[in-house]
């Protein structure tokens, strides 16, 4: 069985305007070691997945299926039960570090907590579990760092600090909330090298959520395309962008701006993201994909498997070779 | 470079920001920051100039200063042929007619309680009083057509548009006037990655139209390189490479500009698993205390012992290239 194995997961809040599903049916599984990545633009319902998993939803909020780690539901789960799951043995890392990080207590304060709760340490053990964890993530002069206050640090070292403390107890699994988009290119660099390398090292595995197709390639084994809610198309890395076959993920593919590669107008996806209230009732891509077809608005798509590309999920009326991407703009 | 004449040409411009000294004695000296130390660089009609570098390196600071919304310190702004610095406010007002900003933030950057319509008319009222309201109103209707925006949406408000909607609005204020030249600060990195693309073919689909010149400042190394003709690499207030986009990406000299390239992650995950990544080790030097000689020698793979001694400028390598490094 997967460390991790999320069934048919969904997330609604009620709101003054009626129910809105946040999130619609998701599953995926999450073996030792793997990363996977949840990809989405803004009110995909990408983070509101990690946070029904960790019982963080808003008050309003409620989710329904199933997320079973190590053989037990995360949903259902009583608080106290959760609470001794959570922080250590699944871990979360956030995207602002400075509104996550509580700064009226040093770090010092902020990560032996941590270990008094969960490992029963002495504080004396906790703050050298703490240098170490400093250490880890290459964070210098640790234990004089230690009595600093979050302030005091940068925007990537603090975005360290984050994520030696949710590594404290060595957890099984982290989920990683945006964990670079607030941080310049070159400190990205640093913090990805410094989750490659601590996952190699201890075989945790990573829930990754973020909007940079980039930082997904170079970290995540699977992937999961959001929008408006739903897995528009799942699979591994390569089968995502070497051969997407979705409207959705050819359509972000090739709005990217490419380092490698000359052209003069990007594919930009025409429209707006969908609101999530009023959902057309077929597939959400259905108002913004080049190609759909009168029944796209209509009836949703289920998601099914693709015989040509095993392993491959996706939510399309259309086949693979119905769709044909566009002719790419002339170089001037 | 040939015998066109530049736009805008900025030489050795410097912006200090004196902070309150930490020290307690009133008679401490004050410290100074230096945002932006000693830049140069030519903008000519039509062209697109891409500014990068990270946050703190002086980019917005720069674009600012260019328009006088802070005033630079020293060196010279010559406005086609015009020395700007030191002009009086009627000279800057003649000015901000040419040469228009658009923000980072889309919604923070309109005003919340006016109409869309009052918004990009505003301009209009302030630099062309003389123009009747009917034309105010078809100057306004014909920006907004152009901008992607229908004209039904003249009388709603900046809260009932999506944040690239809002990024239209700022586009159609910033080019009622018609200016030769448009300074864009992080204009789409508030944006999602499919609206981004709408809004960066929008801006080159009315640069072509208009003649514009851009000065494009981003952080997104892939979104300058498809928007610009030149690059400017800046860190910590400095320009330490200045190139042709072509020679900038494909055979970049300067060893910040290398580590700045090799940080980007690319869509391609065979590639992004097994490139060789060039690291940058440590953290941004403090602007308040600068490394001596050359600011990036702390984080350079390849500063030697004479680094710290000479602050290199910027010199011609090529043509198209000019580094600040007296190592490459």
């Amino acid at each position: 069985m997967a460390l991790l194995e999320v069934t048919n997961l969904s997330v609604q809040f009620d709101t003054p305007d009626g129910a809105v599903t946040a999130v619609n049916g998701l599953s995926f599984e999450l073996e030792r070691g793997q990363t996977v990545g949840i990809v989405g633009e803004s009110g995909s319902g990408k983070s509101q997945t990690v946070l029904a998993m960790m019982g963080l939803l808003a008050s309003n909020g409620r989710a329904s299926g199933s997320a079973l780690f190590d053989g037990r539901d995360l949903l259902s789960l009583s608080p106290t039960a959760l609470n001794s799951i959570r922080g250590n043995r699944v871990a979360m890392i956030f995207q602002d570090p400075m509104t996550s990080l509580n700064p009226y207590l040093t770090v010092e304060r902020q990560m032996t907590e941590v270990l008094e709760l969960h490992k029963g340490m002495t504080r004396a053990q906790a703050r050298v579990r703490a240098v170490q964890a400093l250490d880890a993530v290459k964070i210098p002069e640790a234990a004089r760092r230690l009595g600093m206050y979050p302030h005091e640090f940068s925007g990537g070292m603090r975005q360290r600090v984050m994520i030696a403390m949710a590594l404290l107890c060595e957890p099984d699994v982290l989920i990683a909330d945006e964990p670079t988009t607030a941080l310049d290119v070159t400190v990205q660099a640093q913090i990805i090298a410094l989750l490659r390398e601590l996952q190699r090292e201890h075989g945790t595995a990573i829930v990754m959520i973020t909007h940079d197709l980039g930082v997904v390639a170079g970290l995540c084994d699977k992937v999961m395309v959001l929008y408006g809610g739903r897995v528009m198309e799942q699979g591994s890395a390569e089968s995502i962008f070497y051969q997407p076959t979705h409207p959705y993920t050819i359509g972000l593919l090739g709005a990217l701006p490419r380092i490698g590669q000359d052209g003069n107008t990007l594919l930009a996806i025409p429209g707006a993201p969908p609101n999530m209230a009023h959902l057309p009732p077929g597939c959400p891509f259905s108002e913004r994909c080049r190609w759909a077809e009168p029944r796209c608005a209509s009836e949703r798509p289920a998601l099914t498997a693709l015989p040509e590309q095993p392993g491959v999920l996706r939510a399309c009326h259309l086949s693979p070779h119905q769709i044909v991407p566009p002719v790419e703009a002339e170089p001037a | 470079m040939t015998a066109r004449t530049p736009l805008l040409s900025v030489r050795d411009l410097q912006v200090r920001f004196e902070l309150a000294s930490d020290s307690p004695w009133p008679w401490a000296a004050t410290r100074v920051l230096k945002a932006v130390d000693g830049l140069s660089f030519d903008i000519f009609p039509g062209e697109t100039l891409g500014i990068v570098g990270e946050s703190g390196c002086g980019k917005s600071t720069l674009a600012r200063a260019v328009l006088n919304l802070i005033p630079a310190t020293a060196g010279s702004i010559v406005w086609q042929g015009q020395e700007m610095r030191g002009a009086n406010t009627t000279t800057w007002h003649e000015l901000r007619k040419s040469v228009q900003m658009i923000f980072q933030d889309p919604l923070a950057s309109l005003d919340p309680r006016m109409t869309i319509g009052q918004i990009i008319a505003e301009p209009l009222h302030t630099h062309l009083s003389a123009l009747s309201q009917a034309d105010v109103m078809q100057k306004v209707r014909a920006m907004m057509q152009k901008v992607g925006l229908t004209e039904q949406q003249i009388n709603r408000y900046p809260h009932e548009f999506s944040g690239g909607q809002c990024q239209r609005i700022g586009i159609a204020r910033a080019l009622v006037l018609e200016p030769k030249l448009v300074i864009c600060d992080e204009p789409v990195s508030a944006l999602d990655v499919s609206i981004q693309a709408q809004i960066i073919n929008l801006l080159m689909e009315l640069q072509a139209q208009m003649g514009l010149a851009l000065v494009f400042i981003a952080h997104d190394l892939a979104v300058v390189r498809h928007i610009s003709q030149r690059v400017m690499v800046m860190y910590l207030g400095r320009s330490m490479e200045l190139a042709g986009k072509q020679a900038i990406y494909r055979s970049p000299r300067h060893p910040y500009t290398q580590a700045l390239l090799s940080a980007i992650p690319t869509p391609d995950p065979r590639r992004e698993r097994h490139k060789a990544q060039q690291l940058l080790q440590g953290e941004l030097p403090s602007p308040m205390n600068p490394p001596s000689g050359c600011i990036f020698r702390t984080r350079c793979p390849i500063a030697t012992a004479a680094c710290a001694e000479h602050r290199p400028e910027l010199r011609a390598l090529s043509a198209e290239t000019e580094v600040a490094c007296d190592l490459v």
